[in-house]
């Protein structure tokens, strides 16, 4: 095969990863908010689910979780549902990625005086203004470190859903390498994996730069 | 004959414990409009707590909190109840209170913290929000920094925008707890400096303090604590004359 025939097949595949990306970044930032305040609860039976939520999530392999809920709706329901593939992909990248996403705003959110939620309240402010006007804010400068490495991470899981069969960037490496006996499309495949960090990186250390107008 | 002064706050046998030891034990004040009172006693004596149950940061264990004769807290089968959310929300606007680590916050410039509650609590324009800010803040003497963030700020600089923030939203009664107790000794001036000013307009406050020559010479009233409930109160000349033993033993050690 030819080089511009592999690279071009590759690129098909990094758009495939890119959606990935995206879509599960998307989905799993909010949902991650909404199981750490399911963690951090009054109430002892949603604390206790969010809990084991976040330790199956974190505790067992991500690949072995793009199976299950790939194959669930068919050995629990008997379906077979056209078209699952990607939203499946989509669905477990989004539920596994919300559990470490929680624990980190768990952490941020933790971690802020008491001082900021009685000064709120002293001068009237509702729990939702509270929370979202000067509690979050805060907390997203404090936890963008810890979020670009789960970033970082996920660009590189997304070659995972070759267990799927999907055509992200790596199932296509795999394909080109097995049918050329090479290993440059895997390589090539990992100088692409790099640069798309690089610039991942580079966009999140210009969120923080932006976000250090205060201390 | 002056007429009698509105009474804006009154305390009633309020009782508070944190596990299980009494840090107020039957306290009743009452709080007229303009008056000027000064909290003082030893460290634990009670007085903080009194501050943070009055301005309903912590929750009392029994007796009756009153704003302008709305009940904001009463005793019912030996329980203490609070009002609903709503009135609760409007008994809240009777009282700003100043902390003493200032509690401003980081991420919005000093303009910002005065007008965000004003504009998004109380729904008063923008406009007009920045006008009284910039008014606030010319009083105080910080009109250069309406665009800083309070990390670019001195300590005594950033309690006196914690107390334009307290401010701008009007309120009848200003607590302060401890106002200067975090800062530098030579930034204690300017904050009490303003306090003093805002005496002289007939602001009603109550000031938990350690300031005992600034206690002397602003208050109409200085309530000395101890254990859990008020052990003398009266006049500044009244307490620096007082014949009781511990007022007596208590003030000495501030004047040595």
């Amino acid at each position: 095969m030819s080089t511009v025939t592999m690279l071009m097949q590759l690129g098909k595949g990094m758009i495939s990863t890119a959606e990935i990306f995206f879509l599960t970044l998307l989905f799993s930032l909010p949902l991650g908010l909404v199981i750490a305040f399911g963690r951090m609860s009054k109430r002892g039976l949603v604390r206790g689910i969010s809990k084991f939520y976040i330790s199956i999530m974190r505790g067992t392999p991500l690949m072995l979780q793009l199976l299950v809920v790939y194959f669930a709706p068919y050995y629990l329901f008997g379906l077979n549902l056209r078209g699952y593939r990607f939203p499946a992909i989509i669905l477990a990248f989004s539920i596994n990625y919300a559990a470490y996403f929680a624990e980190i705003y768990r952490g941020g959110i933790e971690s802020m005086a008491i001082g900021q939620y009685e000064a709120a309240k002293v001068l009237g402010y509702n729990r939702a203004q509270t929370f979202f006007k000067i509690i979050l804010p805060q907390v997203i400068k404090r936890i963008l470190p810890a979020i670009t490495n789960e970033t970082i991470t996920l660009v590189k899981d997304t070659s995972l859903a070759f267990v799927l069969a999907q055509a992200e960037m790596f199932t296509m490496a795999k394909q080109i390498a097995a049918k050329d006996t090479s290993m440059v499309p895997l390589m090539v495949a990992g100088l692409f994996y790099y640069i798309f960090n690089l610039v991942v990186a580079f966009v999140m250390e210009r969120i923080e730069k932006a976000m250090n107008y205060y201390r | 004959m002056e007429k009698e002064k509105k009474v804006l706050l009154e305390i009633n046998h309020m009782r508070k414990s944190f596990d299980g030891l009494d840090v107020i034990r039957d306290i009743s004040l009452s709080v007229r409009e303009g008056e000027v009172i000064s909290i003082i006693g030893p460290s634990g004596s009670g007085k903080s707590t009194l501050l943070r149950c009055a301005t309903m940061l912590e929750k009392m264990e029994g007796g009756e909190l009153i704003y302008l004769g709305e009940k904001a807290a009463w005793e019912e089968n030996g329980k203490c109840v609070y009002a609903g959310k709503s009135k609760m929300k409007d008994i809240r606007k009777n009282f700003g209170l100043v902390f003493q680590n200032f509690n401003l916050f980081p991420h919005y410039s000093v303009m910002k913290n005065i007008i965000d509650a004003p504009v998004s609590v109380d729904g008063v324009p923008k406009k007009e929000a920045k006008e009284r800010a910039e008014k606030l803040l010319l009083q105080l003497g910080l009109s250069d920094k309406a665009d800083a963030y309070p990390y670019q700020l001195s300590g005594g600089q950033q309690q006196r925008v914690s107390i334009a923030r307290a401010l701008a939203l009007q309120p009848k009664i200003l607590f302060f707890d401890e106002p200067t107790s975090a800062l530098d000794p030579e930034l204690t001036g300017e904050v009490l400096k303003v306090i003093k000013e805002l005496a002289k307009e007939h602001m009603t406050m109550i000031i938990v303090t350690h300031e005992m020559q600034f206690a002397r010479e602003l208050s109409d009233r200085i309530i000395f604590m101890e254990q859990g409930v008020i052990q003398a109160q009266g006049t500044p000349e009244e307490i620096f004359a007082s014949d009781q033993d511990r007022v007596r033993e208590f003030i000495g050690k501030f004047q040595s």
